[in-house]
């Protein structure tokens, strides 16, 4: 096998307003199985960064265990990046954020990651508001020990070796709704073209973002009778609309219709242009989206694109009221109010 | 834009630049693997089934391959493939079982060669083992024509060119040399079944300006002088020379000067450095032996004192270009420039001529007085007289010579058969998957990032005394074997096949040089425009594929595609392959 990509590149090679091109995003060479839907998800995450002009030393990748965990591996080789225990990855997101709340936190985690050993992490973070992005590479199965069911495997979803799941799946976009995450989008590995703009979108948000990204496991889980593979996915996918990510200095060209369009404006002034929404769905909507959720299981469609989206400047930091500045930043004088302001305190208290 | 056709030979044929690029389509990937693999042998063997004289072109090949490397399009210089084909000669070992040897089994059928160069030997080399008796005229004592007489000995040791000349003759040629042939009426009146002219492009231009007769003297035609020097007709030259013309004659007039006693030589050209015909490398060769090379100098005349040549005197000129491009030298009005001289050497360029052929043998001339060629068959309008090499279309280089001497040989082979020229054998194609295991490939697919390796020369102060020793010394087999790691196994297609392809990005996102986009399809221009990475090499073919289940097309730029196998590699479904595709052309009795 060729664990070595070759270092050319192509000679015109766009660059992004840091003179960086895609490739000075690229990571090591993945190791996952050829076809797996992570990589994809990895090549599109490059592609957002690049897009963003995002410095890579400013971001911070963390994941758990598992195939998706990986990844980080394979994308964004110059940033931070932490491989948590198994299903831990939102404590040592919170430990970071809390500490320095500069970089972009980029959390990947997988359908075992979060929804069962993870679980009880996972609710935490969201509810906390916690100020990262937190991507589920989504495969329904156990990829790295022969693909048992996962608890995010559909009910009556049939297994490479012909046994169907009996339990009931767990719905994580649901679930982020439910707990109430300000940002939930679900995509699908083999769609660039809309995950690239969800990555993006979820990036500039404020809060806790979630996205569920539907990837298929090409081993263990990409069969017949199996609601994770790539056929299945592009027959059933139904999406909320196309989206568009307009950056804050950029002027906007495309035109848009009343009436089946819409615009939600991000914290730094950034753009996200829906286009052809879905009928009775409002993005802004939480009650609308948690009925487009259920109403897309009903019908055994995948929905995908942006679910939900709540303007918040509520997230952890403003909760707790810490500091302005990363900890790292602080020096003795500030840490330390001295003897005086301590007599003072004191004084106070008795 | 419809499927790519890859069942036409000649696509996945481009793709291999370099094969596609040469004029004897010479498999070039894949000596350099046997090279790579220490096959010398075989390496030389791929080579001489091709191009005749290996040894001969790995020194002095104009290599038409090596811009057209894709090396040159992802770095900055290609494969020393010239020089690679030189290690295959020089570390071969015995190659007389590969060769053919007669006596063949006759077929009853005669054939003169007019001419003793590359092409005639190429024709001998291909007619003769299929019985054809061969007869073969040259007015030079042995053969090899210009590459005897025009190339000398620093770049083409004769031990070479008489190796390679031998294993044609030795296949039981009848020679004639030093018969020149001085009327084709006394050849056809013979009974040859077919007649190949190859007599080259013998005339050296001539420069009638005043004082040229006054100091004819000491000046000299360049091609009648090297060719005087190979035979050791003159053996030095005055102390100031002046070399005029800026091609490879001209090159190769000046490096001998400076080994016949020339201490100032200098080469005087028209045209601007740039656009000198020479080949870069040769110029650099000849600046290394403290040549200066002065452009857009023209000649004036020739300065005369005394009966004796004092020098010569030469306009300064610029180019102009109109929109057109089209250039014309003006003169800067600066006052004329005198360089002082003992000899000078003309080398202004070569023309056909054929004052033996008498014009009432029912041959059409053109209005350039050139006999009228078929530019496929190289038969002349006397069905059974064929042409081929400088004789036919002008002076060229060597392995044209041998490209249009195979069309020839099975031109001849046809007409001799009473079969039609125009329905001619096709190439020999195969595509065979290079996969060995689920990530292994039969081929090194790993792309190294090494520079271009330096063939290191002799000692100056060496070889400049004697003109019979080599320059280049030509690669040891260690740096050999790094220069032909360098190659990138253009040969090796990445084969597509849709049915198999579940669109799951995986090719797109691990290709190093963003060379496939899955799309919707649209026409070329449109789509050059909206891949990956824009495709503006317009001579670089896209490889487009059938409409995919979600009605996008698959798009691939062939243009910087490393061969690196890992779109294969990562492709869950095997709908890419590597696939080592082979393409041999046509050989007379095919």
């Amino acid at each position: 096998m060729s664990y070595v990509r070759p270092k050319f590149r192509h000679p015109l090679l766009p660059t992004n307003d840091l003179g960086y091109t895609a490739s000075d995003y690229e990571g090591s060479l993945s190791t996952l199985c050829a076809g797996c839907g992570h990589d994809s998800i990895s090549a599109a995450i490059v592609q957002a960064c690049f897009e963003m002009n995002i410095e890579p030393h400013k971001v911070a990748k963390l994941s758990g265990i598992g195939c998706s965990s990986k990844t980080p591996a394979y994308f964004l080789g110059q940033s931070h990046g932490f491989n948590t225990v198994h299903g831990r990855m939102p404590s040592v997101a919170t430990g970071a954020n809390l500490a320095n709340r500069d970089l972009i936190y980029l959390g990947v985690s997988g359908d075992g990651d979060t929804a069962s050993i993870g679980m009880g992490q996972f609710v935490h973070a969201v509810r906390r508001n916690l100020n990262m992005v937190y991507i589920v590479m989504n495969n329904g199965c156990y990829g790295l020990t022969k693909g048992q069911d996962s608890a995010t495997a559909d009910r009556g979803s049939k297994s490479k070796a012909g046994s169907v799941n009996p339990f009931e799946s767990i719905d994580l976009c649901g679930l982020a709704l439910e707990l109430g995450a300000t940002f939930v989008g679900q995509s699908f590995s083999g769609d660039k073209t809309q995950l690239i703009p969800l990555i993006k979108a979820a990036m500039n948000h404020i809060g806790f973002a979630f996205l569920n990204v539907i990837s298929p496991c090409v081993t263990f889980n990409n069969n017949v009778g199996s609601t994770k593979s790539y056929d299945y996915v592009r027959q059933h996918m139904e999406a909320t609309s196309t989206m568009d990510f307009v950056p804050m200095q950029t002027e906007i060209t495309a035109t848009y219709d009343a009436g089946t369009d819409a615009a939600i404006t991000l914290h730094d002034g950034s753009l996200v242009h829906l286009h052809k929404l879905a009928e009775g769905w409002d993005p802004s909507n939480r009650m609308s989206a948690i009925q487009a959720l259920q109403h897309a299981r009903n019908d055994a469609k995948v929905l995908t694109g942006l679910i939900y989206y709540g303007a918040t400047d509520t997230e952890l930091h403003e909760v707790l009221n810490t500091s302005d500045r990363p900890l790292n930043s602080l020096k003795e004088n500030e840490l330390c109010p001295g003897k005086a302001k301590l007599e003072e305190i004191n004084k106070g208290l008795r | 834009m419809q499927p790519t056709n890859t069942k036409d030979p000649e696509y996945y044929h481009k793709v291999v630049d370099c094969q596609y690029a040469c004029p004897a389509h010479t498999p070039v990937p894949e000596y350099i693997r046997l090279i790579a693999a220490e096959k010398y042998t075989e390496a030389y063997i791929v080579n001489w089934e091709s191009n005749v004289f290996p040894g001969v072109l790995g020194r002095t090949c104009d290599r038409p391959c090596e811009p057209a490397c894709r090396r040159v399009r992802v770095e900055e210089e290609p494969v020393a493939i010239c020089r690679l084909k030189r290690v295959a000669a020089d570390h071969k070992g015995d190659v007389s079982e590969y060769i053919p040897v007669g006596p063949f089994p006759p077929n009853g059928k005669k054939v003169a060669l007019i001419g003793g160069g590359p092409a005639s030997l190429t024709v001998a080399r291909d007619l003769a083992p299929l019985g054809y008796e061969i007869h073969l005229f040259d007015e030079q004592p042995a053969g090899g024509g210009m590459m005897r007489t025009q190339i000398p000995s620093f770049r083409l040791p004769a031990s070479v060119l008489d190796e390679e000349v031998g294993h044609i003759l030795n296949m039981g040629i009848h020679t004639q040399f030093l018969s020149y042939v001085d009327s084709l009426r006394s050849v056809i009146d013979k009974d040859y079944d077919a007649i190949f002219v190859g007599t080259g492009a013998p005339r050296g231009r001539n420069l009638n300006i005043p004082g040229r007769d006054e100091a004819a003297k000491n000046i000299h035609v360049g091609i009648e002088w090297l060719q005087s020097v190979a035979f050791e007709h003159i053996n030095k030259i005055g102390k100031r020379v002046i070399v005029l013309g800026g091609g490879n004659t001209a090159m190769d007039c000046c490096r001998t000067a400076r080994r016949l006693g020339g201490e100032q030589v200098k080469v005087l050209v028209r045209s601007p450095f740039a656009e000198m015909k020479a080949s870069p490398w040769e110029k650099e060769d000849a600046m290394h032996e403290d040549i200066p090379i002065m452009d857009n100098h023209v000649p004036v005349e020739f300065v005369v004192e005394n009966g004796t040549l004092k020098g010569m005197m030469f306009e300064k000129v610029h180019p102009v270009y109109d929109e057109k491009g089209k250039r014309s030298l003006v003169p800067t009005g600066e006052p004329h420039v005198f360089v002082e001289a003992d000899d000078v050497l003309i080398a202004i360029g070569q023309e056909n001529s054929f004052p033996w052929i008498e014009r009432d043998l029912g041959m059409e001339f053109d209005k350039w007085d050139m006999p009228v060629v078929d530019a496929v068959t190289y038969q002349s309008t006397i069905p059974r007289v064929f042409f081929g090499g400088d004789a036919a279309f002008g002076p060229k280089n060597i392995i044209t010579a041998v490209a249009q001497a195979h069309s020839a040989a099975i031109s001849i082979d046809l007409f001799c058969k009473g079969a039609s020229l125009n329905e001619r054998p096709h190439p020999m194609v195969n595509l065979v998957s290079q996969k060995m295991g689920i990530h292994e490939w039969s081929y090194d697919s790993m792309v190294t990032v090494d520079k271009r390796f330096v063939v290191p020369q002799a000692d100056k102060k060496l070889t400049l005394s004697n003109r019979k020793i080599e320059v280049e010394l030509g690669f040891d087999a260690l740096t050999a074997w790094k220069e032909a790691e360098r190659c990138l196994n253009c040969d090796v297609q990445t084969v597509f096949r849709e049915p198999l392809c579940i669109e799951c990005d995986a090719c797109v996102d691990i290709c190093p040089t963003s060379c496939i986009t899955f799309t919707e399809n649209g026409d070329e221009a449109d789509l050059r425009t909206r891949l990956k990475a824009p495709a503006i090499n317009l001579s670089q073919a896209l490889l487009v594929s059938d409409i995919l289940p979600t009605k996008r097309v698959m798009v691939k730029d062939e243009d910087v595609c490393l061969h690196c196998g890992l779109c294969a590699e990562r492709c869950p479904t095997a709908a890419w392959d590597m696939q080592l595709y082979t393409y041999n052309t046509a050989k007379a009795g095919a």
